[in-house]
């Protein structure tokens, strides 16, 4: 996928404005926010879980060479095939050669936020090969020609007017809006026939489970069985922090994930795939591949100070608890992944220069570190990046501070290495100020605040500061 | 609730912090932060040479900028011995949490940072911590809601603690606001930076402060009570947004002549 980073301020400005967006984006607080904090209130030993997961993914991304070999081995032991794919091209073009050599019609697809990295439904469709999203969100998005707009809840910015309009063509305005039930009952019947038809699938993962081999999807809708089990081949893409070593670890994961994305103790479906069907089999894939894709991950996991965003399990949790994502929705981040992971995660996989918005657009408020199921200290890596981009790159293309800027903290530093300095710079500040104000704030400031009183008034410096009035104070207490 | 009322503190010294917004913005927060001291019996001592932690330009990547103030913050607060008392959650998290970052080049800095964090607290903490949340009685008349800024409640860890404290008001009445857990949007620079997502998020905030109907917004840092103030201003509104510190020493005042606000 194309990024889009760069278009971050007006995309954002836009769904600001936007009405319906800002009240679809509601639910995201309500609903799975809410939901969240509900199942981990009930979880008795949900810390404990957490810091359980974040242990484990720790010690995966340490040993991440291990683990893929480990996995590699046992899916080929179980009949299955892996492609190791160094970017997005390379696995878009295997899985394209696949189903060309397989002479494949129709590819269904389940959810897979690493196939939007590929655009790949949208490429096997100019291909020629009828490919269709059958996640009910995902569906309605290709539908819609967009892209997904929350980890897991992909059409979270839709309402329920705009999906009729979608999976409707008769749908005119005026008409009554089908609930929801309704509306899954119109897609479920337009995708039964594409899951008899279809000879490929593609889906997504959510673990791959090192020591056996195995494939874990989890999911509400059973699009994820029917894609794993109805055409005879299947493909799983991954990225390769995808992994975890062992059965044991996933119960542990499984807990948090589907806790932390939707509240539910268990999703309605955890399907678990461990390779194509054996002789003995009736049913099942004839074919099992597994596409696991580094992608630029290779540059977080070099870097000490973001290797930590390779924990990350994709459940959104972050996204929720995020007040800048609740306002800009997922579609200004500009690519594959929204809200804070993806301030981080975008920047470094799209690169920095375009995308330096990203990290810059947080208040740095702390809320998506405290809902991360991983523990993820997400605020400490877009201070990195934050970093990087002022002054700390050494990649001129990275370094995009302007000079204003750089000027501005300088002689901030300056003012603030002395008292003297720093009462005087007030002074000044006080003195420029003074004739703009009214009962102490100014409704109308120059740049560099311009920005702040276009919504807020200002407040004006203090004509005495507050060393002078406790120097009074202890005077005429002697 | 409390642990105690009485002082276990061991010393009768504290020095403060004050931070530069409310050095040379608002003092008046400052002056109340020694007045509740004071009256827990305390000497606070002022430390004249005193600026800046650095946070500002940490907080935008300008971590070579904000070094040098950083250590000369270290340098003079080493000088006294005792506790260090900083009304702002958003200062104490960036000594505490943040230097080990901004100095990670320098195992001694690290180490040194992280000695003085252990006798640095942030105004509301120290309260609770040593005196208990029931220490500080008084008389106020207000309407009040309580705003949780976010580096106080997730850096520093006070979350309910507050509205303990003011609990032990004489005629204060507390009205908890929605969602008074979500940031009100201030962040720093990314208020004048990104203004349209800062006032977005102010917003919301402002609505559910405006659906309580107090006249009164408690909170515990001067970034954020900047940022809600300022917000209500443009509104139209008459509410004002203070300082836990300021409250608590008007709350003292009217106790002690007995009149009670405005």
């Amino acid at each position: 996928m194309k990024p889009l980073t760069i278009n971050f301020r007006s995309k954002a400005a836009q769904t600001i404005g936007d009405e319906q967006v800002q009240n679809s984006l509601e639910h995201v607080y309500t609903g799975f926010y809410r939901g969240r904090l509900n199942a981990a209130a009930d979880t008795h030993n949900w810390e404990e879980l957490r810091t359980k997961g974040k242990a484990i993914k720790d010690h995966t991304i340490a040993h991440l060479d291990h683990y893929l070999e480990m996995f590699s081995e046992k899916v080929e032991e179980n009949g299955g095939n892996v492609f190791f794919a160094d970017n997005a091209d390379e696995a878009r073009q295997y899985i394209t050669e696949l189903a060309t050599d397989r002479d494949i019609e129709t590819v269904i697809k389940s959810k897979s936020m690493v196939s939007e990295e590929m655009a790949l439904a949208e490429n096997m469709n100019e291909s020629g090969f009828e490919t269709i999203e059958t996640d009910l969100g995902e569906y309605i998005i290709q539908l819609a020609g967009e892209t997904p707009y929350h980890l897991i809840a992909p059409a979270v910015h839709k309402s329920r007017k705009d999906v009729a309009e979608l999976l409707d063509k008769d749908f005119a305005d005026g008409d009554r809006v089908p609930d929801a039930t309704e509306l899954t009952m119109l897609a479920r019947k337009q995708l039964r026939d594409v899951f008899a038809r279809a000879d490929m699938s593609v889906t997504g993962v959510n673990f791959a489970v090192a020591e056996s081999g195995s494939i874990v999807l989890v999911t509400n809708e059973g699009n994820g069985r029917m894609s794993t089990s109805v055409p005879r081949v299947h493909v799983a893409v991954m990225g390769m922090e995808k992994i975890i070593p062992s059965i044991q670890d996933l119960s542990t994961m499984l807990r948090i994930l589907i806790r932390s994305a939707t509240g539910q103790r268990i999703s309605t479906y955890v399907t678990m795939v461990n390779g194509p069907k054996t002789p003995d089999e009736e049913e099942g894939p004839e074919e099992f591949h597994v596409v696991i894709m580094n992608n630029g991950r290779h540059k977080l996991l070099k870097d000490p100070f973001l290797r930590e965003s390779l924990n990350c399990i994709r459940c959104g949790a972050c996204l929720n608890a995020c007040p800048v994502y609740r306002k800009v929705g997922g579609h200004a981040y500009g690519w594959v992944y929204p809200g804070p992971i993806g301030a981080i995660v975008t920047p470094v996989i799209t690169g920095l220069k375009d995308a330096n918005n990203l990290p810059a657009a947080s208040s740095l408020c702390g809320a998506c570190h405290e809902a991360c199921p991983v523990k993820i200290n997400i605020p400490r890596m877009l201070l990195e990046l934050r970093h990087k981009t002022a002054e700390g790159s050494s990649d001129p293309n990275e370094r995009t501070s302007k000079f204003a800027e750089r000027a501005i903290w300088k002689a901030w530093r300056t003012g603030m290495m002395g008292r003297g300095r720093f009462d005087w710079g007030a002074r000044l500040a006080y003195l420029l100020m003074r004739p703009f104000s009214i009962n102490g704030w100014i409704k109308k400031a120059p740049p560099p605040i311009s920005g702040w009183t276009l919504s807020r008034d200002f407040p004006l410096i203090a004509g005495e500061s507050l060393k002078s009035r406790l120097n009074r104070r202890r005077k005429k207490d002697i | 609730m409390s642990e105690t009322s009485n002082n276990n503190l061991g010393t009768r010294s504290v020095t403060l912090f004050a931070t530069c917004m409310v050095d040379q913005i608002s003092p008046s927060v400052g002056e109340s932060t020694v007045e509740v001291l004071e009256h827990l019996g305390l000497d606070v001592k002022f430390l004249d040479e005193q600026t800046c932690c650095g946070q500002p330009a940490f907080n935008s990547g300008f971590r070579s900028e904000s070094e040098p103030v950083a250590q000369r913050f270290l340098e003079l607060f080493e000088k006294v011995d005792g506790p260090i008392i900083v009304p702002s959650g958003s200062c104490a998290a960036m000594v505490r949490n943040f230097y080990a970052d901004l100095f990670r080049h320098d195992k001694g800095l690290v180490e040194r940072a992280r000695t003085l964090s252990e006798r640095l607290y942030e105004f509301t903490e120290f309260i609770h911590r040593f005196f208990g949340s029931d220490a500080i009685t008084g008389i106020c008349d207000d309407r009040v809601t309580y705003h949780k800024c976010c580096h106080l409640l997730r850096e520093v860890g006070i979350d309910e603690q507050p509205i303990e404290m003011l609990s032990n008001i004489e005629g204060l009445k507390m009205v908890q606001m929605n969602r008074s857990d979500v940031c009100c949007g201030f962040g720093g620079a990314f208020s004048v930076k990104m203004p349209d997502i800062s006032s977005a998020i102010l917003d919301e905030k402002l609505d559910n402060i405006e659906a309580t109907k107090a006249n009164r917004v408690v909170a515990g840092d001067i970034g954020c009570i900047f940022q809600i103030q300022g917000g209500l201003r443009r509104r139209g509104s008459t509410t004002r947004v203070l300082h836990l510190a300021e409250i608590l020493s008007e709350s003292i005042r009217n106790a002690k002549t007995g009149k009670v606000t405005e």
